[in-house]
């Protein structure tokens, strides 16, 4: 991802958090002064359905608030079947990260090995028990922060702004949640650095 | 300096920004964002800008109107089917005219995302006979306020500005203009023309008839109507509102090569359609809702085989537009995306864990083996979710207080054991008057109100039926001995089923309150319900 012009699908169940995760992204793209648009999904979706968000970063106007079909560079997911989901976006080079947790709240809920392996399919992919490593930080919460430390490896944002988006996003928190928060993200960052796609410098 | 807001929040600053003394709305998705920015907008309170939630939104239009009157500029706001039941004062304030600027916007919902038809406002707007605007994106969002506002004062004319979910809920860099102060009080010169006696509406009605030269002027010259005549004399592309989103995002690379008009100021700027008909072979029209504009041109030109779009079949005629199903539109050639890979199941949305709504639903389930699985009238909020599996409790999902009056409906057809589920901020919206209907007729039925303290659906905005139920219920004539609360909690399933069963043996009409706050209320909401509550007895 080396131009100026990222489509990022953020995938989730409704109350899963995955606004966070473009709310930061989008303070540290107006901070670099460079366009964004990122739309989501508000409603009776929010009430446990499939939700996504769609984020879009470039050096130039950007005019679709939705990405094309086939144009998105990179899809994180809080969860595996929520990945799955937003496959048609993805273009022949892009990312997949996700939480290897599943969200069950239908009765048919696929097999999570079996979702696995169908994310293994597509070369780029990470998937990472963000749930479990946020709990070791102290707060399962902050399992989306360590799926956008991972993601920071390839968004073409810098590491500075993205740390300063979470600081003024949580100003309104107790220093111990913003602490939480960034140690999340490096985690997340550091497991990217340590796989064989993920370990190239941006 | 660049402000990160939802198209939503854009139309919120921009009407404080243009001069605004008081928003009146009803919660919509997806409008719902507009009038919470001014309820927590710090400078709207500063300014004293009235932003309180009104019943419905024919009493928050004619509120608006009544600002308006007295010369101040206000806005209204709603979702798309909001302006149906809005639609009354809205068809007769254009006769009337305004006073202070008074913008309507309405959020339409194409593909439903949250919403039970796709309706498109801009039939309103010409039915009418207002002028519409609708941004391409939240820049144009906030600038048009002004606009708006002005406009609506030049022509004394109510604006509609009409939005649609994805710009909506779409956030974007936006800058900010200065801010014009408020008008002060200046009551109408001649107040007869809100006064529509016949004899007075005919004046206005030849008025607002003789406007429309006017305003078509006004949008021949609007910089919101763009023109662009090219080389290429193949397609001319009408763009309207988001849908030149979609174009641009297919043609920017090459934008120069193509026509296009972009409409964002109705009604439509006929002369410059007419130069892109006569400089182009064909004209496709990219337009977000309903084929509008590809109907009125029809009657503009003689040869309808030039003008593409919806009802020509180049674009579908249900759903919203993207940037994909125009690239097809344009011919632009696209790379077969990838399927969904068949392992992934649906996840439709459903009620809260421990929401009281599923305990008042299993307490009706209880008895529908006794009384039939075709009886359960319902209305809308997150209660229709009882609609789905598993719970498969509620038939029915039409309008805001149609439980009630179709329970009746069917009941005087024969039908027992007629239930209505409906919910408190439901009732006061649209349920008090059928309840009306229901008692003259002390009619067998049995309405429980699903009361969570809050208009949930949208984002616990407040209700103003907290604490009212009981004594509206009581007012409006139900019998005490039949007006009854319950407590839609798992211990208490065994009584609430004996309590419903014999309230459905009772052959006339019957009340039960269920009585539980959202799961989703914080623990200061829940505090201030409760002093809320205590303030009223």
């Amino acid at each position: 991802m080396n131009s100026m012009k990222t489509n990022i699908i953020l995938s989730g169940v409704g109350g899963q958090g995955i606004l966070t995760i473009a709310a930061v992204l989008d303070t540290a793209a107006l901070s670099e002064n460079i366009y964004i648009k990122q739309s989501e999904v508000h409603g009776m979706s929010q009430r446990g359905g499939a939700v996504q968000s769609h984020v879009r970063i470039s050096d130039k106007e950007i005019y679709s608030d939705l990405i094309p079909e086939g144009k998105a560079d990179l899809i994180i997911s809080v969860e595996p079947m929520e990945l799955l989901r937003y496959i048609p976006f993805l273009n022949k080079n892009g990312w997949l990260i996700t939480d290897s947790n599943p969200f069950i709240n239908t009765t048919n809920y696929p097999d999570k090995e079996a979702l696995y392996e169908q994310i293994r399919k597509y070369p780029l992919h990470l998937i990472i028990d963000a749930t479990e490593i946020a709990k070791n930080i102290g707060n399962s919460k902050v399992a989306n922060m360590v799926l956008l430390g991972a993601a920071s490896t390839i968004i073409p944002l810098s590491e500075e702004s993205l740390l300063n988006a979470i600081k003024t996003l949580f100003q309104h928190k107790s220093e111990k949640i913003i602490t939480l928060n960034l140690q999340a993200f490096f985690e997340g960052k550091k497991i990217a650095k340590a796989h064989s796609h993920f370990a190239i410098d941006k | 300096m660049k402000h990160l807001l939802l198209g939503n929040e854009a139309i919120a600053q921009g009407a404080i920004d243009a001069g605004l003394s008081g928003v009146y709305a009803y919660p919509g998705t997806p409008s719902t964002e507009i009038t919470e920015y001014i309820q927590t907008s710090k400078l709207a309170q500063e300014l004293n800008i009235h932003s309180t939630w009104s019943v419905n939104e024919k009493t928050a239009m004619e509120a608006a109107l009544g600002m308006s009157y007295t010369g101040k500029r206000s806005m209204v706001v709603m979702k798309h089917v909001g302006l149906n039941v809005a639609s009354d004062v809205f068809m007769n304030m254009s006769v009337s005219g305004i006073n202070g600027g008074l913008v309507v916007v309405v959020a339409d919902d194409p593909s439903m995302h949250s919403s039970q038809n796709e309706q498109d406002s801009r039939f309103y707007g010409k039915f009418a006979m207002v002028p519409i605007l609708e941004p391409t994106n939240q820049q144009e969002a906030y600038d048009m306020m002004h606009h708006a506002f002005d406009f609506s004062e030049d022509t004394m004319l109510p604006v509609l500005l009409r939005m649609v979910t994805r710009l909506s809920h779409s956030r974007s860099g936006v800058e900010f203009k200065s801010r014009r102060t408020q008008n002060s009080i200046h009551l109408p010169e001649d107040t007869s023309r809100f006064a529509l006696l016949p004899m007075n509406a005919k004046k206005q009605f030849e008025k607002l008839v003789e406007k429309k030269s006017l305003l078509m002027e006004y949008s021949e010259h609007s910089s919101l109507n763009e023109l662009k005549l090219s080389e290429d004399k193949d397609i001319g592309i009408i763009a309207c509102g988001i849908a030149y989103n979609y174009v641009m995002e297919n043609i920017s690379e090459d934008a120069s090569f193509y026509s296009t008009l972009k409409i964002s100021q109705y009604p439509l700027p006929k002369e410059k359609i007419k130069k892109l008909y006569k400089h182009c072979h064909k004209i496709l029209i990219m337009e977000e809702g309903y084929p509008v504009v590809e109907e009125l041109l029809h009657n503009y030109f003689d040869d309808n085989d030039k003008i593409k779009g919806k009802l020509s079949g180049d674009l579908p005629l249900t759903g919203e537009l993207n940037p994909t199903i125009v690239a097809n539109a344009l011919g632009i050639f696209q790379n077969a995306a990838k399927s969904i890979p068949e392992i992934v199941s649906n996840r439709p949305p459903q009620l809260c864990e421990g929401c009281g709504h599923t305990d008042l639903f299993n307490t009706i389930n209880a008895l529908i083996p006794e009384i039939g699985n075709k009886n359960v009238f319902g209305d809308i909020g997150c209660y229709a979710l009882g609609t789905l599996p598993p719970l498969n409790t509620i038939n029915t999902l039409i309008d805001m207080g149609a439980s009630i009056t179709m329970a009746k409906g069917a009941a005087d057809a024969g039908l027992e054991n007629a239930i209505a589920v409906i919910g408190d901020s439901t009732f006061t919206h649209s349920g008090m008057t059928g309840l009306l209907d229901a008692v003259y007729e002390n009619s067998p039925i049995t309405i429980i109100i699903s009361d969570n303290s809050a208009i949930a659906m949208t984002g616990a905005q407040e209700s103003s039926a907290v604490g009212r139920l009981h004594n509206i219920c009581l007012g409006i004539g139900v019998h005490p001995d039949h007006l009854k609360t319950m407590i839609p909690l798992r211990k208490n399933h065994d009584q609430n089923v004996e309590l419903l069963r014999n309230e459905l043996s009772h052959k006339g009409l019957s009340v039960i309150i269920s009585e539980r706050p959202c799961v989703r209320l914080s623990r200061d909401q829940k505090e201030d319900i409760k002093s809320k509550i205590a303030a009223l007895s």
